[in-house]
């Protein structure tokens, strides 16, 4: 690593000012596990990495049809949280996908969304929740929806002086969910990912679905159109392979070192099925 | 600048620069060479340590950075002066083999079991997904886990 300041700001305030004297000169530093690497390889040379795991921002509160986590939430609390159990249950199986149990005990859910990898699990769930983002700077207060925060690879709507503090999430009792994925190996980050929440009406059809992808272009993807042809359907494995095949036929993937675009197109139908049909068991539950 | 941590049990105060990881404060400042450095980028995990009891990869984490937390190495497990009966398992089992993966191991082997006492196979090899090793396949490791497990359940 690059030497560099380290500060440990005790307020959002005090983190907000050093943010806007520093400009992009400063880094923050939440949980680590992708700013440290990016340090390792010398990829990024911050003048002053800004700790803000000081900050007040680990809770996780429930709220009406509402659930708030604090941007410094780890992934871990996801998994083993018996509120996200009970009211957003796909946030702890994305959770669970995420890196290894390392990576997990420390990394966090604004520092994920922040980075923006393009196969986060986790962009790609806020996603498909249509979740809002919480932001300061020392000018102001803004949310902005998550379909509106991830604008390219690593790269997302935030100001060099704004933090995320808290992630705005709908609770999803009714819902199926699922969260599927194909990685190379364990705890790399996914080739292509795809999550999907379904709730049925009393007669058993598709009343709301909610699909997203990762790993298919330079943002997570919300499948739009797809959600709105299996409103109002039955939910059988012939629609649902159906809407799979639109949902993988309106993509444009890029091609890598390691996988075709073919491949990962051929990759987001199949795991978009796999990821409907056992969303669709999980809501006749 | 200064930092603070609670070395297996002991608490310390120690002059850090502030780009270095607790990797190199453990080895090159504090000469605590039973944690091993591999890749340097969180993946192998030959570098684990508990931090408050969870395994995070010491070449993640900022010196500057632990605010007094505990921070437990292999020589955490010691018992009395001897091996942990998850060291014993790995012994009797053959799940050692050069040994450069085992610190990582037994650590997050030891979180592990602590949260889930009652593990089948695949929960093990799921919980030990990101330690690498490269001489066992695996197996052996598994094995001593299996035992170690039915050993601390069993209050030996």
């Amino acid at each position: 690593m690059y030497p560099f300041e380290y500060a440990a700001p005790a307020t959002l305030d005090e983190a907000l000012a050093m943010l806007h004297e520093h400009g992009d000169e400063a880094k923050i530093l939440a949980g680590g596990q992708s700013l440290i690497p990016i340090l390792q390889y010398r990829l990024a040379r911050p003048r002053v990495v800004v700790d803000i795991n000081g900050l007040p921002f680990g809770t996780i509160a429930a709220d009406n049809g509402r659930l708030r986590l604090g941007a410094l939430v780890r992934h871990h609390e996801l998994e083993e949280s018996d509120v996200i159990a009970q009211r957003c249950p796909v946030l702890a199986e994305a959770a669970r996908l995420i890196g290894n149990v390392r990576v997990r005990a420390l990394g966090t859910v604004g520092g994920s969304l922040a980075h923006a990898d393009p196969a986060a699990e986790l962009a790609m769930v806020m996603t498909a929740l249509d979740a809002e983002l919480a932001i300061a700077s020392s000018s102001g207060r803004r949310t902005l929806a998550s379909r509106e925060f991830f604008t390219g690879p690593l790269t997302t709507a935030l100001a060099t002086d704004e933090i995320v503090t808290a992630i705005d999430v709908p609770a999803m009792r009714e819902y199926g969910w699922a969260v599927e994925e194909i990685s190379r190996r364990a705890g790399d980050f996914a080739i292509v990912a795809a999550g999907a929440l379904v709730r049925l009406d009393r007669a058993g059809r598709i009343d709301d679905a909610r699909i997203a992808f990762g790993g298919v272009a330079d943002r997570p993807v919300h499948a739009r159109g797809t959600e709105d042809a299996l409103r109002g359907r039955e939910p059988t494995p012939e629609t649902l392979a159906r809407a799979a095949q639109v949902a993988r036929d309106a993509l444009d993937p890029p091609s890598d070192a390691f996988v075709s675009a073919a491949y990962r197109r051929h990759l987001a139908g199949v795991l978009c099925r796999r990821a409907l049909t056992r969303a669709v068991e999980g809501a006749r539950r | 600048m200064m930092t603070r941590l609670v070395l297996n049990g002991r608490a310390r105060e120690i002059d850090v620069r502030p780009e270095q990881t607790l990797l190199e404060l453990l080895r090159d400042t504090l000469g605590v060479f039973d944690v091993k450095e591999g890749c340097d980028e969180g993946v192998c995990g030959v570098c684990t340590v508990l931090l408050d009891g969870r395994p995070v990869s010491s070449c993640l984490v900022l010196a500057a950075g632990l605010r007094g937390r505990a921070v437990t190495t292999l020589r955490g497990l010691e018992r009395n002066g001897g091996l942990h009966p998850l060291q014993e398992a790995f012994i009797k089992h053959g799940a050692v083999q050069c040994g450069f993966c085992t610190p990582g191991m037994l650590l997050t082997t030891l979180a592990f079991l602590e949260r889930e006492p009652r593990p089948d196979r695949d929960a093990i090899r799921a919980a030990l997904e990101g330690n690498l090793c490269r001489c066992t396949g695996y197996t052996k490791i598994v094995d001593a886990v299996v035992e170690a497990a039915r050993v601390v359940r069993g209050g030996a």
